[in-house]
């Protein structure tokens, strides 16, 4: 069991480029002018903070992850299916189940090679579709699914439920950390304490890297996911993320080991050995992909429990329930929106899209669609019947759903199980982008397991 | 009560898997496989049932006798 590293130790470098080692970027983004990216004419201080998300919608906006479940819903009853915003060069945003079902199926009409609205999408010279920069999930057919057989078998359910155990380890390890409690009057933060540091623990294992750079990997994260109304080429976080894995592959090519990166560099594709940039890149989007999107399920959940404590007893009454709450943890609060840029101009529903116009893949607008789900704004812990979206839908269904649920469930048992009742003890600071969680999470504990 | 699994619309989310292993297994690549041949027996017609009611992908269908 390796030691896991206190949050606070982010090295404070100075920027990449001014480094004495520095190298040119392998993966990410590069200097503007390259046309391996191309801005986009948005600039957000023309725009401003949003004061209507139903005419003037930005996902992005401060203001909107913490009540996305009433805009949703608000622009639900505007009546139209899809929603336009003019920010980011023009965005449509399906809100209903049959709209996102349709366009994540539509990989003729919507490309993913992007997948994350930004000021900036992939240009000329950027890796082309079908392969994008981090595949599979930047990948269209034919190569999405050559590349995304690499992985399958790695992420199957037969090769993720024996990591429950260490898992199990790790969240008691983090739980212990937490030190001594007062019942009734320490407030722990779940989210700082706890959440985050579990998914990026996890994938770090599996990718064999170096268990003190977990730090390091939610910096990562946050300049991918977060920072993106910054111009492109100038966030130098892509650099560091490209020379750290180039890193890690020179390493992993000298000294193999047992670990996912190694498998990554011995695959082949149609007979072919996969190249450094193509393994580079989809070690980017397990890296990436895989930690603060389950961080976000986990603190969403538990940031719930805090405030339902019927759901909790239940959860800790009848422990067979989890296989439901599990999944309605899931739909009421999916972390995850995609994108996709259109691929060619057509009509849809009415709406003219533009080729690169940006189109939102909102999952968790999906998941409280009325038409789907009844009664889709109550959390109903043993909900029967329930075909969520929250790892996607059709052929880029997310990759590490399985390895994802067996964190989210772990986490949450052994939460529950060490403090029996707990309850919100503050403000609630939610991320800001598409991936929708708590980031600070104040909970006052008010019993510990004997 | 007959199952049928259309493998071209599963997509590996492994709902049923979890909900029903008495009917469905995974492949190496996570993809559900049918372990009935189509009949479902009476003690297992709920859970039939519940994996339907929770395929994300719409890929199984249960046509009841």
């Amino acid at each position: 069991m390796t030691d896991i590293v206190d949050t606070s130790t982010i090295a404070a470098a100075g920027p990449a480029s001014q480094r004495p080692d520095y190298v040119p970027p392998t993966f990410g983004t590069s200097p503007e002018g390259t046309h391996v990216w191309q801005r986009v004419p948005y600039d957000a201080d023309d725009y401003g903070p949003v004061t209507d998300f139903t005419t003037d919608f930005d996902h992005a906006d401060a203001a909107f992850n913490p009540k996305a479940p009433q805009v949703w819903k608000e622009l639900r009853e505007g009546g139209c299916p899809v929603a336009h915003s003019d920010r980011y060069g023009g965005m449509w945003v399906p809100i209903t189940h049959d709209t996102v079902h349709e366009v994540a199926y539509d990989t003729e009409h919507f490309t993913s090679r992007a997948v994350v609205v930004a000021v900036g999408r992939p240009g000329d010279l950027a890796l082309p579709a079908p392969i994008g920069g981090a595949p599979p999930i930047t990948s269209d057919p034919p190569f999405h699914g050559m590349a995304r057989r690499l992985l399958l078998p790695a992420f199957a359910p037969k090769q993720i439920e024996p990591w429950e155990p260490e898992i199990r380890t790790l969240c008691q390890e983090l739980l212990d950390r937490i030190g001594d409690v007062a019942p009734g009057e320490t407030v722990i933060d779940a989210a700082v304490q706890y959440a985050q540091h579990i998914p990026v623990n996890v994938i770090g294992r599996m990718l064999g890297f170096p268990a003190a750079d977990e730090a390091l990997f939610r910096k990562f994260v946050h300049d991918a996911l977060e920072r993106i109304a910054e111009e492109p080429g100038t966030r130098e976080g892509m650099d560091d993320l490209g020379i750290y894995i180039h890193n890690q592959i020179q390493d992993h090519r000298e000294t193999p080991r047992d670990d996912l990166t190694s498998y990554l560099l011995n695959v082949e594709i149609e007979g072919q050995p996969v190249s450094d940039d193509v393994a580079g890149g989809m070690i980017v989007l397990l890296l990436i992909a895989g930690i603060d999107t389950t961080w976000s399920a986990i603190g969403s959940s538990l940031w719930h429990l805090a405030q339902h404590p019927e759901d909790h007893q239940r959860l800790l009454d009848d422990p067979e329930v989890m296989t439901f709450a599990l999944e309605e943890f899931l739909r009421a609060y999916a972390p995850v929106t995609m994108a996709r840029l259109v691929a060619k101009d057509h009509d849809f529903h009415g709406c003219p899209m533009k080729q690169d116009d940006w189109v939102l893949l909102p999952f968790p607008a999906a998941n409280r669609d009325p038409l789907q789900f009844e009664d889709p704004d109550t959390f109903v812990v043993d909900r029967q019947e329930n075909r969520h979206a929250a790892f996607g839908l059709g052929i880029h269904r997310c990759l590490g759903s399985n390895l994802a649920r067996l964190e989210l469930k772990v986490a949450i048992e052994e939460f529950i199980k060490r403090f029996p009742r707990f309850e919100l003890a503050g403000d609630v600071r939610w991320s800001v982008g598409q991936i929708r969680g708590p980031r600070v999470l104040p909970v006052r504990i008010l019993a510990v397991a004997d | 009560m007959r199952v049928h699994l259309d493998s071209e619309k599963c997509q590996g989310h492994n709902r049923c898997y979890a909900l029903a292993p008495e009917l469905f297994d995974v492949d190496d690549y996570g993809q559900a496989v049918l372990l009935v041949d189509g009949d479902v027996p009476a003690d297992l017609h709920d859970k039939a049932r519940l994996a339907a009611s929770n395929c994300p992908e719409f890929a199984i269908k249960i046509v009841e006798s």
